[in-house]
């Protein structure tokens, strides 16, 4: 008796896994249809500023107006490298010269990674300091005014130093080599991230209260705060490897940080796999200004992403419909 | 969460919390008059003076209590750095750093290039793991949030759209009433109309396909390995230092060994978050089947079961209980993971407070925080009702009665969407009607910057100056030598040889990889945490334990510490406190209090009324009572508590190098960002290596606490 229920049982369950096997088949399916090269989604990766969101984002619709699938995947901005060498991902919109260079020279050299040119923006990172700092500080922006007021930005457990907040620490910037070579009496504190970072500048700004840090943009700071970048000797590339150069003979970076291009990096299947995109990918290009009034637009007026990307896409259609020509 | 500790939420110990060991005194250890008496007893000694005089020393060492052992360890760690020179004892070389990293690296290569069996490669096989994985994803997302679309040829997709929000509030409601009655079906209700209301609807119904999917996966090879281990003593010696590997070493450390094997996207997630997530069930298998009365296997056994069906019709269903406790605690880690899984791929409400905060949102953020911690509590109460639902016996009812709760939540679907195609605003919550009170917190937090900084300043550099810095500083400053040897003593004092080695060769790791800085930074950042979370939690558990009200609010309290994302407290924090050690004090603090809290109640609460009387009648003031009598009784589960709470500091450390500490989680955070397997691995088990010290040596202690305790 028990084994004959034993064995309805056991057939039941294969009832199942068959109606787990057809429904496997009959599951959401690729898309099909369109005029394109290859119906696989493109992958776009996302990270975490608005500024990316917004440039990978209009590329996308752009590319889905043309018939392409596109894929949004949120990962990580170096770490990306690796999904695009694999052919994980397809498309990274904004690698910056500032922060990413070197992971995208190393990834350029594999082969498995193409350079798709510059998206326009222009990146710019330094020492930045609210506009109401003036007051106190009447001798900035000139970086050799900065020791004169050491107290001013000075807080308990940096003191008799100041406190010079920097960017979290994998982004590099070499502000320790920095302080060091231009002889600043200042002690950099890292923040984690880039809300770290903000937080605070937030809180000393509501409350007027002398604060000194890492700022970039294109982003929604300098936007929403007004203020002023130091201003340090130019940068060159001598003087972040040559000692001589510079004020300070013995040491390097002694000197601004770089200002620079962001770049469009892809996996270098896209061309052969989706040689259209490849072409519209290619000439997409927006200036720093629009950029900065979409941003604004999103994250303080608090307006949807959809809603401001699709708005430009309305608004310039001519500029774009080049691109796809 | 509360009296579900039995698996422990970390289920880190392998013992449940008994409030009492056994009267009977354990053989561990002899007590100090036996050792004395050997001594006594011995023949004439005829060695050298000196060596005698040394085992003089060593034989009282040896029966002295433990609080002398530190303090002989910390007079050695001290005559090292004053008295003996050579500064590689007092400092780790750099020349001596073995290259433990670049030999992950490389093995990580071979692992995602070379490693192949023939057929197909490792990757080969690990991507093919994430494509099965993607199926049900695919469906639960589809089923929850996005819709499905299906091709019925010639290329016409069918669109089924996503269950109507009312569906879900309902089923949700029926599965209340089905665990517990109506208040539960009340609870999970307005939990999820919450979610609706608050307009965190869309991004919540993604969290919770993620969730269920990995906690249904999870789940299964959770119960698979815990069957497996239960059954031989040889696999639980593998399976177990696994497990405390698993819970302890951060995530952020293979995060990205899976994106490399498993690839980019939402799936690498639920990966990630399986591994964090499925120890408890691992261990509550195990338990429960191990627990299984010999009375009821044996009858099992006479009636004739195969051994298949001697597991699956007697040993599984007897061990229910044991199982859904595990499963309980598995929904709550993988809540944990939600922020964590966003970041490299998952959408929902994690996405949402990481994007919130980065616009400094913080109301926004809070939101969707709250959000979590809203759809944890219901997932939690659903989940423990059903652990603690007693079997009822329908077989003799009709149909319509045995299946009532299931069959009202088909008719709720099917009239939801039937419903949802006639009223638009009951299959998607309108935005109209969505109420917001972000803009509520932001205003608070700003109103609070502006008028109380200043006194909040003066905490955060009191803090700084007198206690952080000087303790830091202290740290830094130990030899490592000697803190190897003393930890090593007060192992070997505690437990025996075994201990020692283990304690000296994990600390010894540390050394080696070149991480002491690093790792006491760690331990001094955690310490303190740890400190103030128990001196905070003795007192609020004691006030807790003696008042019912106080107890209700602290458990709500509790349970939103435990669940809201720390990152959501974070950044407010960061605007009152700056970047620094304080920010990250107190976001350690706040989460790792819980457990300090918690046990304290159970501790207190767990002292035997008979020995409370005796207290008071043998003439104790009620001050008397609680020093003399139930904090002593208590201490030994109060321990516990502070095991976990070290646990919880030590898993906060990696969300701290968020706010700029440079610890290992610093260190474990710049490997993520620049793809070092390697890097990222070693830090991690240094962490995971701390917290596997502490834990033996306060399980150790609080061992011969017990059996000294239940001797007296």
């Amino acid at each position: 008796m028990k084994r004959k229920e034993c064995k309805i049982k056991r057939r039941c369950t294969h009832f199942w896994l068959w109606m787990l096997l057809a429904a496997m088949i009959f599951s959401p399916a690729s898309a099909l249809c369109g005029s394109v090269e290859s119906n696989d989604p493109i992958k776009i990766t996302l990270h975490d500023w608005s500024g990316q969101l917004i440039t990978s984002h209009l590329m996308g619709d752009i590319l889905e107006s043309m018939g392409y699938r596109i894929k949004y995947v949120t990962a990580d901005y170096i770490a990306q490298f690796a999904g695009l060498e694999s052919g994980d991902l397809h498309l990274a919109m904004e690698i910056w010269e500032t922060t990413g260079k070197q992971a995208m020279l190393k990834s350029l050299a594999t082969g498995k990674t193409e350079d798709l040119g510059e998206t326009g923006l222009f990146a710019k990172e330094e020492w930045w300091y609210p506009a109401y700092m003036k007051e106190q500080c009447p001798d900035l922006p000139d970086w050799k005014a900065l020791n004169k007021y050491v107290k001013v930005f000075a807080a308990p457990e940096t003191a008799p130093k100041g406190r010079y907040l920097c960017a979290p620490v994998t982004w590099g910037g070499f502000d320790e080599e920095r302080v060091k070579a231009l002889g600043l009496d200042y002690e950099v504190v890292h923040a984690g991230t880039d809300a770290a970072l903000f937080a605070e500048l937030t809180s000393a700004y509501q409350r007027k209260a002398p604060i000194l840090l890492w700022v970039y943009t294109p982003h929604w700071v300098p936007i929403k705060y007004k203020g002023e970048w130091i201003q340090f000797p130019k940068y060159t590339d001598e003087c972040y490897e040559d000692p001589t150069w510079g004020g300070n003979p013995e040491m390097t970076h002694d000197c601004g940080k770089p200002e620079g291009w962001i770049k469009k990096v892809a996996w270098a299947g896209l061309k052969d796999k989706w040689p259209g995109a490849y072409k519209a990918i290619k000439a997409f290009h927006i200036e720093n200004k629009e950029m900065g009034e979409m941003i604004a637009r999103i994250d303080l007026d608090g307006e949807k992403l959809e809603d401001v990307v699709a708005d430009y896409l309305k608004t310039h259609e001519a500029v774009w419909k080049e691109w796809i020509k | 969460m509360g009296a579900n500790e039995i698996c422990s939420f970390a289920g880190f110990y392998k013992t449940p919390p008994v409030p009492f060991a056994p009267i009977s005194c354990p053989a561990a250890e002899p007590d100090a008059e036996s050792i004395e008496e050997m001594v006594e007893m011995e023949p004439v000694d005829r060695s050298a003076p000196l060596i005698r005089a040394w085992r003089r020393i060593w034989s009282e060492l040896k029966s002295a209590p433990v609080t002398r052992w530190i303090w002989v360890a910390v007079l050695m760690t001290w005559v090292t750095t004053r008295f003996i020179d050579p500064p590689w004892m007092a400092v780790y070389p750099e020349d001596w750093v073995l290259p433990f990293k670049d030999l992950l690296n490389r093995l990580m290569d071979w692992l995602i290039n070379d490693l192949s069996f023939g057929v197909f490669t490792f990757k080969e096989m690990t991507r093919s793991v994430a494509w099965l994985l993607e199926w049900p994803m695919t469906w639960a997302l589809g089923i929850f949030a996005t819709g499905v679309d299906i091709a019925t040829g010639g290329g016409q997709m069918l669109h089924i759209p996503h269950l109507p929000w009312i569906a879900v509030v309902g089923v949700a409601a029926i599965l209340g009433h089905a665990g517990k009655g109506w208040n539960l079906a009340l609870l999970a209700g307005s939990a999820f109309l919450y979610l609706a209301v608050f307009g965190q609807w869309e991004s919540a119904m993604m969290t919770l396909a993620a969730i269920l999917i990995s906690v249904a996966i999870g789940a299964l090879v959770g119960l698979a390995i815990g069957i497996v281990t239960a059954g031989s003593r040889r696999i639980e010696a593998w399976v177990l230092p696994l497990l405390d590997l698993m819970q302890t070493v951060p995530v952020f450390a293979y995060l990205i060994p899976i994106l490399f094997l498993f690839g980019f996207g939402p799936v690498s997630a639920m990966i990630a978050t399986i591994i964090y997530a499925t120890p408890p069930m691992v261990r509550c298998t195990m338990l429960g089947l191990r627990a299984t009365p010999p009375e009821i296997i044996e009858s099992g056994q006479m009636i004739g079961c195969t051994r298949r069906q001697l597991l699956w019709k007697v040993k599984i269903p007897a061990a229910m209980s044991e199982l859904m406790v595990g499963l309980n605690q598995v929904i709550m880690l993988s809540l944990n993971m939600v922020i964590i899984a966003s970041m490299i791929g998952a959408g929902g409400l994690g996405y949402d407070v990481l994007a919130a905060l980065r616009r400094l949102k913080i109301g926004a953020g809070l939101e969707s925080g709250i959000a979590i911690v809203v759809m944890a509590i219901a997932l939690d109460r659903l989940s423990q009702a059903f652990a603690c639902k007693a079997p009822v016996n329908l077989r003799d009812a009709t149909f319509l009665k045995r299946h009532a709760h299931s069959l009202l939540a088909v008719a709720v679907i099917l009239g939801g969407y039937a419903l949802g195609m006639i009223f638009p605003v009951l299959m998607n919550y309108p935005e109209t009607w969505e109420v917001t009170t972000g803009p509520f917190w932001d205003g608070m937090i700003k109103f609070i910057n502006i008028n109380c900084y200043d006194q909040l300043e003066w905490i955060r550099s009191g803090l700084l100056l007198t206690l952080l810095m000087p303790f830091k500083r202290f740290l830094i400053g130990l030899p490592w030598l000697g803190v190897i040897m003393a930890l090593g003593l007060v192992a070997y004092r505690l437990k025996g040889f075994k201990l020692a080695g283990l304690v000296v060769a994990l600390a010894g790791f540390i050394a080696v990889t070149g991480f002491w800085e690093k790792a006491m930074i760690t331990v001094y950042l955690c310490g303190i945490g740890v400190m103030l979370s128990t001196v905070i939690g003795l007192i609020i558990g004691v006030w807790a334990a003696k008042s019912n009200s106080m107890s209700r609010v602290i458990n709500i309290i509790l349970d939103t510490l435990q669940t809201l994302p720390s990152f959501v407290y974070l950044m407010p924090v960061v605007m009152l406190f700056r970047v620094g050690d304080v920010s990250a004090l107190i976001a350690i603090v706040a989460y790792a209090v819980v457990p300090a809290i918690r046990y304290t109640v159970h501790g207190i609460l767990n002292v035997p009324a008979t020995v409370r009387e005796a207290a008071v009648v043998s003439g104790c003031t009620p001050y008397q009572t609680f020093w003399k009598v139930e904090l002593p009784l208590a201490l030994p589960d109060i321990m516990l508590g502070i095991n976990q709470t070290v646990m919880l500091a030590l898993s906060m450390v990696v969300i701290t190098a968020l706010v700029g500490t440079r610890d290992l989680g610093q260190e474990v955070y710049i490997a993520l960002t620049r793809a070092d397997n390697g890097l990222g691995l070693t830090a991690g088990l240094g962490v995971a290596f701390i917290a596997t010290i502490t834990d033996r040596l306060i399980q150790a202690w609080t061992e011969s606490r017990r059996s000294h305790l239940g001797a007296a």
